[in-house]
């Protein structure tokens, strides 16, 4: 085996383990500053011991042990050490997790999981948002600090700053190590699903171009969402993210066509979407909705699998969707939502009533910067034939656009409705 | 753990004195400081006096300037405070959502730094 191979497969599994491992040791230490570090220890521990000597049977086990021994190292390094009480505590507790040693083969059941503790610590409400989602990523995602900095486009010290920030809020605030009670819990789960859904749409944003240098951030949400799912099977809206993400990733493939430009829903080549995926996504929205707690990421899910199973446009329940929109406006009364309704009726019912249903929005101060309202209001005019409209509607849209790709196909989609494109495009 | 929690209200936000909404305030926050009371968190906390009475102290260049008024002039002043004994943040939260005032105004909780401890 290459020298390469054996340490991508030692990271593999490093990583793999990464979140387990480091909630166990802030249960002990309490301090996920400290956790992490040792845990850094522990990987590079790693590299060279299993190199030479095997991966062991329970590398889990292994991680463990060599992390807490080297928090007891660090300690006892700390020159201040016996000053510190609190230091002097968490030694301790490591100390009496001596029972862990020398791990039997099957040590894994042994140890417990706590990720569900650590994913509300670093969705804490109290953290920024940015903070949250980079701690998620490091902590439970196992990213280095340099691949999450990548992907959110910050440099390395910035993002490096952003965690250790998010650290000492924790340890000095003493945001809890802990899921919290029934009375906090609905609001809390919000904020970690939140954090989930924004780690992915991060990486959906994000056209095939520049993604190659990016760390999937779609593949990692939804890590996270399986993850999620497993440690809390109850809760009907944490299947419904997952489900959400799965149905929309399946989808990728058919966003852009080779030249990289953007191809709308509609006009996508069903042939290239994720077929098993569409199936995972849908069997885990309806484990979700037969719990009967219908939340905003069920019915998104639900809207995203009517699409994703439909074998084209023509064959899509338009009806349904737009009345999905409607049932999604309870949770979520917003504009934005009322704009995809109005386009769901137009296709369900003709594009005049979509232009009903969108006059409605006209007066909404929300909407009048806001680009996809007039690549809506365009496309439907285009569509019941109102060629001035939409040439008026399509250069609203263009200048408000500052994506390249959708400006671009803005700009065909003007050339195709054969209106005088150059003069919409220089003023 | 300590924690302050800062009262800080606008100007005329709060209901006015002698109407029912004053009264509810009030009970509000009798009920909230009765809770720490019987819980054993409270270690202290008082309505401060308007903004109008308050001096602000800085030395600048040796020389001690004395000037009038609260440090900045922002809408939201601090009004009051509370001194509490909690476990964790969380905790320290649950009260602050339980101030009347986090109605219209807002509370900020900050830990204490504890100078005795390493």
């Amino acid at each position: 085996m290459t020298e390469d191979s054996t340490t991508e497969i030692i990271e593999n599994i490093v990583r793999g383990e990464w979140g387990r491992v480091l909630s166990i040791l802030a249960s002990y230490t309490g301090d996920i500053g400290l956790s992490e570090d040792v845990m850094q220890d522990a990987f590079i521990a790693a590299l060279t011991h299993w190199r030479t000597r095997g991966i062991p049977t329970s590398p889990r086990a292994w991680l463990l042990q060599t992390a807490r021994r080297k928090a007891i190292d660090r300690l006892r390094r700390d020159t201040n050490f016996e000053r510190k009480r609190s230091e002097y505590e968490i030694l301790l507790s490591l100390e009496q997790q001596a029972g862990m040693e020398d791990m039997a083969d099957d040590a894994d059941l042994a140890i417990p999981d706590e990720r569900l503790r650590l994913v509300f610590t670093c969705c804490h409400p109290a953290l920024s948002e940015s903070a949250r989602i980079a701690l998620t990523l490091r902590t439970l995602g196992g990213l280095t600090t340099p691949e999450i900095a990548r992907a959110f486009l910050v440099t390395e010290e910035t993002m490096a700053q952003r965690l250790v920030r998010a650290k000492k809020k924790i340890r000095a605030t003493k945001i809890p190590y802990e899921v919290p009670g029934p009375e906090l819990l609905p609001n809390r789960l919000q904020s970690v699903l939140s954090v989930l859904y924004l780690i992915f749409n991060e990486g959906y944003a994000v056209t095939s171009g520049s993604a190659l240098t990016r760390t999937d951030l779609c593949d990692e949400a939804i890590r996270l969402g399986h993850m999620l799912t497993e440690l809390m099977p109850d809760t009907s809206e944490t299947r419904g993210l997952l489900a959400l993400m799965l149905l929309h990733d399946a989808r990728k493939e058919g966003r852009t066509d080779i030249s990289g430009a953007m191809v709308p829903l509609i006009e996508q080549n069903r042939a290239l979407w994720d077929k098993a995926q569409i199936d995972e996504g849908v069997r885990i929205l309806k484990s979700a909705l037969a719990t009967g707690n219908p939340g905003p990421y069920q019915i998104q899910a639900a809207i995203s699998a009517i699409h994703a199973e439909a074998k084209g446009p023509e064959e899509t329940d338009w009806q349904e969707i737009a009345l999905l929109y409607g049932k999604l406006y309870e949770f979520q009364p917003s504009p934005i939502v009322e704009l995809n309704a109005a386009v769901a009726w137009s296709y369900a019912d003709g594009p005049e009533a979509g232009l009903r249903a969108l006059s409605t929005l006209e007066e909404n101060k929300a909407l009048q910067q806001y680009q996809p309202f007039y690549a809506a209001k365009a496309d439907i005019y285009r569509r019941a034939g109102q060629q001035e409209n939409a040439k008026n509607a399509y250069k609203t849209a263009i200048s408000l656009t500052t994506n390249a790709t959708e400006k671009d196909f803005l700009i065909k989609r003007l050339t195709e409705t054969g209106l005088d494109v150059q003069s919409v495009i220089d003023t | 753990m300590q924690y302050l929690l800062m009262i800080y209200s606008a100007n005329g936000a709060a209901p006015e004195y002698n109407t029912p909404e004053f009264g509810k305030m009030m009970e509000g926050y009798q009920s909230m400081t009765a809770e720490a009371r019987d819980n054993n968190v409270f270690e202290g906390g008082n309505p401060l006096q308007g903004t109008e009475t308050a001096t602000t102290v800085r030395i600048r260049n040796g020389k001690t300037e004395i000037t009038d008024g609260p440090f900045a002039e922002t809408k939201e002043q601090l009004g009051g405070y509370y001194l509490l004994n909690c476990k964790d943040l969380d905790e320290a939260l649950s009260y602050a959502a339980k101030i009347p005032t986090a109605e219209f105004g807002s509370i900020e909780v900050r830990p204490i730094w504890d100078m005795t401890a390493g």
